[in-house]
């Protein structure tokens, strides 16, 4: 043992913050501050344990993980989850007495555990069944009554609780309180009758509820949508990246018998930490869904009918062939892979279309990636956090936990300048709140006060920028971007984008050109220029702020031709629809909002007769006589890497199954932002704001049963003396009227709303509240009348 | 059901000023709430929970875990004899079911009058008073079935309300510490200078 000490001295004596210690008789150095069961991960002495997780604060409670340390009278029993190393520490995880020790734990753990294994949703997959197994005593001298509890008793719309298999690790209460900030669920009682437990009819109503079960030990907590749905021997794994927003959380996608049944979080250490939010994590219902499209349509006189591929794609060829040059347009694309995108790229320069873009009008121009870019950890590490962005908690969920967590910990500011409170709010450090359209003199006064200048010279400043409002134009956002970025020293920017592959598929060749962008193309489209709509995956009746003018568009546009998993609102008006293979069912690779390149992975067999968005403009290429030279997945890769700046060498790294790989982004020319004074206030006393929430209408969500309830319903929300001032009652109907259009809907009182505004969730089930929104107004004002 | 009234509101308020965070003034308000109602109601956890800064369900957890807060309704005068070692041998036993013959319930149930609340109890550290009991929280000791009989009297007839108020007050009392001499709501590491009472000792 002298001779491995005398090894790793200079290594420790190099570095202040390490120490050596040995683990088992073995030489190891770890990090100052680490807890004992991290090193011995590290040196594959597995050490038992239920209530620690790397990701959380330790707790020791399960007293699972004890271990042996060499101490002044002699070897010490001590948990191994809370016992910093140290230098010359002697740890030994395989004594007679630790094994004892470790024993014991497991049969009092069980002495009250049900073992109903054999109608367990965990079983095969169990921390508690497997180291009962590993380092149990592998019997009980336990044989009085067990406690007993009511069977699975629901605490959310998601999860489900069974208080007889909990062994109160304090895991799920932890990350509740802890990592979600929604400490909704804790331990009630004490002593022999402790269990977790909601307040009495008040759910477990978070948005990240089931990660409390994938952390479960145990199965005492589990979800809804998988119970009882399979084993985990059964189930096929494949990781693979989340693509619902654009934070591109790493998960394993497991199904069995070619149908999706759950998602877990991987680990990603830049991204997501292992967490998932419910949307993401429970989505997978959609694609399972019985609505999805299985063949291609055609419309004929009587509606849309079912066609084989190769009649509508014939037809598909024939229309493009027809249309007048310059008179077709593609919307969307963000939904897909980089690699779709790259293929109806390439078919659009074919086919010389001008009019292309990935986003709906409700986003920020593709110019935001021309500022220098943050990463997550960038922002993480920052001292300084500035948020001009929508409700991360409710666009960007686990963007959301990483921030809070890092504001939790004091490791960074954050200056917030919002419409009015977000999840983050609570956690900021100056909230400044400004009217719709006043971002720039906000900013400009925000940037000028001597308390922030002087923290903002404190290091490094991450600027997170999104289009926060839908109610206004972005450009209003853009400027106040520009203004930050020009004024403060040392800041990058990490954009906020909405579908999961904006980054991608803007980057890819689907970026607007010569600012025809998604509304330029609508109004086109409205004035009767386009020949051929082409919508890549893209919903406008649903997803442009302004409904009137997606309505012109669709209406006005001589030939749509949609290519989609679902029949969509705006599907519905086409006149071919191919149906697309969705997430889980094909391969490729997406790009996140930093910037990486992760992989998508296939796990079951395309819906029906769907498949991948390349292949359809491959094969239109072919058709037209354009032949894009690539027949497979790989092709694609090959000439991405080849061809598009920041892509190089990407498609080929193993890194991109990990971590992901970020691309390199040129710098692009610089914006021509031109500020323009928002109009005074007239008559319309209240400024709009219009932004998502988790849960919508969006077809992923509403078409995965577990999720489709959960959305709140549309609605206008204001602040609790304005409603007074309405002369409304919570809950009762008022009609919200801007310049010619109005639309009735409940109102309620929150004070999260600026006095002034008036907040409206977008895509809700209801009344739209985008009749009143026009994608030429800077802002949007309204009168609301009470009319019950 | 009923959340904490006006006057108690602002009492609420200036003993959470006493705290350096909020939420350390959680249990002192818990048990204003239970001396408003004689239990702790759902309403009253949740307007905790406002006033302090902390969601229902930590209220829940916190309040769940201390045995002496209720969450049902019990009666006016909770009766706890102990049964513990030194009282279980000098007849706490029989004591228990005499007041269960006399009040007509079970141990654990409260009279359909709401007068009484009978309860089983662990030690009151009054082992040499054998045996003994509480009522809201007030000893009686070394009782016979006979003075059993008489304390059910004279509290049936409002006799001893001087000496024991009605379940939930913790003192006839109330506290009052002036603004001045708070410690304030300062977070802990903003605190720069000896907290006041500290200074006041080395004053002496």
């Amino acid at each position: 043992m002298s001779t491995t000490e005398s090894n790793i001295e200079p290594a420790s004596q190099l570095d202040p913050n390490v120490v050596s210690m040995t683990i088992n008789g073995k030489a190891v150095l770890a990090r100052k501050g680490e807890w004992i069961i991290a090193a011995a991960d590290r040196t594959e002495d597995f050490i038992p344990r239920f209530c620690y997780h790397p990701r959380m604060e330790s707790v020791g409670v399960c007293r699972q993980c004890l271990v042996e340390v060499e101490g002044p009278r002699g070897p010490m029993m001590v948990v191994s989850c809370m016992t910093p190393v140290a230098q010359g520490q002697v740890v030994r995880t395989d004594t007679d007495i630790v094994k004892r020790a470790q024993e014991g734990m497991i049969e009092l753990l069980l002495a009250n555990h049900p073992l109903d294994c054999p109608v367990c949703d965990k079983g095969g997959e169990c921390p508690l069944q497997d180291q009962a197994f590993s380092h149990g005593p592998g019997e009980s001298r336990y044989i009085e009554e067990k406690r007993h509890y009511e069977k699975p008793i629901p605490i959310s719309g998601l999860v489900f609780l069974d208080r007889e298999r909990c062994i109160l690790c304090d895991r799920c209460t932890r990350f509740a309180d802890e990592v979600a900030g929604d400490p909704l669920i804790t331990f009630i009682h004490r002593g022999n009758n402790t269990q977790v437990m909601t307040f009495p009819d008040e759910p477990f109503a978070s948005y990240f509820s089931g990660n409390t079960v994938q952390i479960c030990p145990v199965g005492a907590l589990t979800a809804e949508p998988y119970r009882f749905k399979a084993r985990p021997w059964d189930l096929q794994q494949q990781e693979s990246t989340c693509t619902t927003c654009s934070v591109g959380c790493r998960t394993v996608v497991q199904s069995s018998r070619n149908e999706i049944l759950r998602y877990q979080g991987v680990d990603s250490d830049p991204v997501n930490w292992g967490w998932l939010c419910d949307r993401g994590r429970f989505n997978f219902q959609s694609t399972n869904s019985q609505n999805r499209l299985a063949t291609p349509l055609i419309k004929s006189d009587d509606g849309l009918k079912p066609a084989s591929w190769t009649a509508a794609l014939d037809e598909t060829a024939r229309a493009l062939r027809h249309a007048q040059p310059g008179s077709i347009a593609i919307l969307g694309g963000a939904r897909g892979t980089n690699e779709d995108a790259w293929a109806w790229a390439q078919l659009a320069d074919v086919l010389g279309v001008e009019m292309r873009d990935a986003q709906l009008d409700d986003g920020l121009p593709a110019e935001i990636f021309g500022y220098p870019g943050a990463t997550i950890d960038d922002a993480c590490s920052a001292a300084t956090v500035i948020l001009l962005a929508p409700d991360l908690k409710e666009e960007l969920p686990v963007l959301y936990l990483r921030l809070r967590g890092a504001a939790e910990k004091k490791k960074i500011r954050i200056i917030e300048i919002a419409t009015h409170d977000s999840g983050l709010t609570r956690y900021a450090w100056k909230s400044i709140m400004h009217e719709p359209g006043n971002q720039v003199q906000t900013v400009q006064d925000v940037l000028s006060a001597p308390e922030i200048k002087e923290q903002l010279g404190r290091g490094r400043v991450v600027l997170v920028a999104g289009r926060s409002n839908l109610a206004e134009l972005a450009h209003n956002t853009m400027a106040a971007v520009d203004s930050i970025v020009t004024t403060v020293a040392q800041v990058s920017v990490l954009p906020v984008l909405r579908r999961g592959n904006v980054r991608g598929a803007l980057s890819l060749g689907l970026a607007p050109r010569a600012s025809n962008d998604a509304a330029a193309i609508l109004e086109a489209a409205a004035n009767g220029k386009i020949d051929c709509l082409i919508l890549l995956g893209a919903d406008p009746l649903s997803d442009v702020p302004d409904a009137d003018l997606a309505r012109r568009g669709v209406a006005g546009a001589r030939f749509i031709i949609a290519i989609d998993t679902f029949l969509t609102n705006s599907s519905a008006h086409a006149d071919i629809v191919l149906p697309a293979a969705a997430y889980g069912e094909k391969d490729g690779t997406t790009t996140n909002l930093e910037g990486r390149v992760t992989d998508v992975v296939q796990s079951i067999t395309p819906h029906a007769t769907s498949r991948p968005d390349w292949m359809m403009a491959a094969e239109l290429a072919t058709l037209l006589g354009n032949d894009l030279g690539i027949l497979t997945l790989q092709d694609i890769q090959a000439r991405i890497s080849q061809t598009v700046v920041g892509f190089d060498g990407l498609s080929v790294s193993v890194a991109v199954r990990k971590n992901g790989v970020l691309i390199s982004v040129p710098p692009v020319s610089p914006l021509q932002v031109h500020h323009e004074a928002v109009t005074k206030r007239n008559s319309y006393e209240y400024r709009l704001v219009v932004a998502r929430k988790l849960y919508d209408e969006a077809v992923a969500t509403a078409m995965s049963q577990s999720l489709s309830a959960l959305a709140t319903g549309a609605g206008v929300y204001v602040h609790p003396l304005d409603l007074e001032r309405i002369g409304a009652k919570d809950g009762s109907s008022v009609r919200i009227s801007s310049t010619g259009r109005s639309v009735v809907l409940p109102v309620y009182a929150s004070m999260s709303v600026t006095r002034g505004t008036a907040f409206a969730p977008f895509n809700q089930k209801g009344v739209d509240i985008r009749e009143l929104l026009q994608a030429t107004d800077g802002v949007t004002d309204v009168q609301i009348a009470n009319i019950s | 059901m009923s959340r904490l009234t006006d006057a108690h509101v602002t009492l609420a308020k200036e003993i959470i000023g006493r705290y350096p965070r909020p939420k350390s003034a959680l249990v002192p308000l818990l048990h204003l709430a239970q001396e408003q109602d004689g239990y702790i109601t759902r309403d009253a956890m949740v307007h905790i929970g406002q006033l302090v800064g902390v969601t229902s369900a930590e209220v829940y957890g916190t309040a769940t875990f201390y045995e002496m807060f209720k969450f049902e309704p019990v009666g006016k005068y909770v009766v706890n004899i102990c049964g513990t070692m030194s009282c279980a041998l000098m007849g706490s036993e029989e004591l228990m079911h005499h007041a269960e013959k006399r009040l007509g319930i079970k141990a654990g149930g409260t009279t359909a009058d709401g007068m009484f609340t009978l309860e089983h109890a662990e030690c009151q550290a009054a082992c040499t008073e054998a045996p003994c009991l509480q009522v809201n929280y007030r000893y009686r000791y070394r009782l016979t079935p006979a003075d059993l009989d008489q304390l059910i009297d004279d509290l049936s007839s409002e006799r001893l309300t001087h000496e024991i108020p009605p379940h939930g007050t913790v003192a006839k009392v109330r506290q009052h510490i002036p603004p001045h001499l708070g410690v304030g709501a300062v977070e802990p590491e903003l605190v720069t200078e000896s907290p006041v009472w500290l200074d006041s000792k080395a004053a002496l």
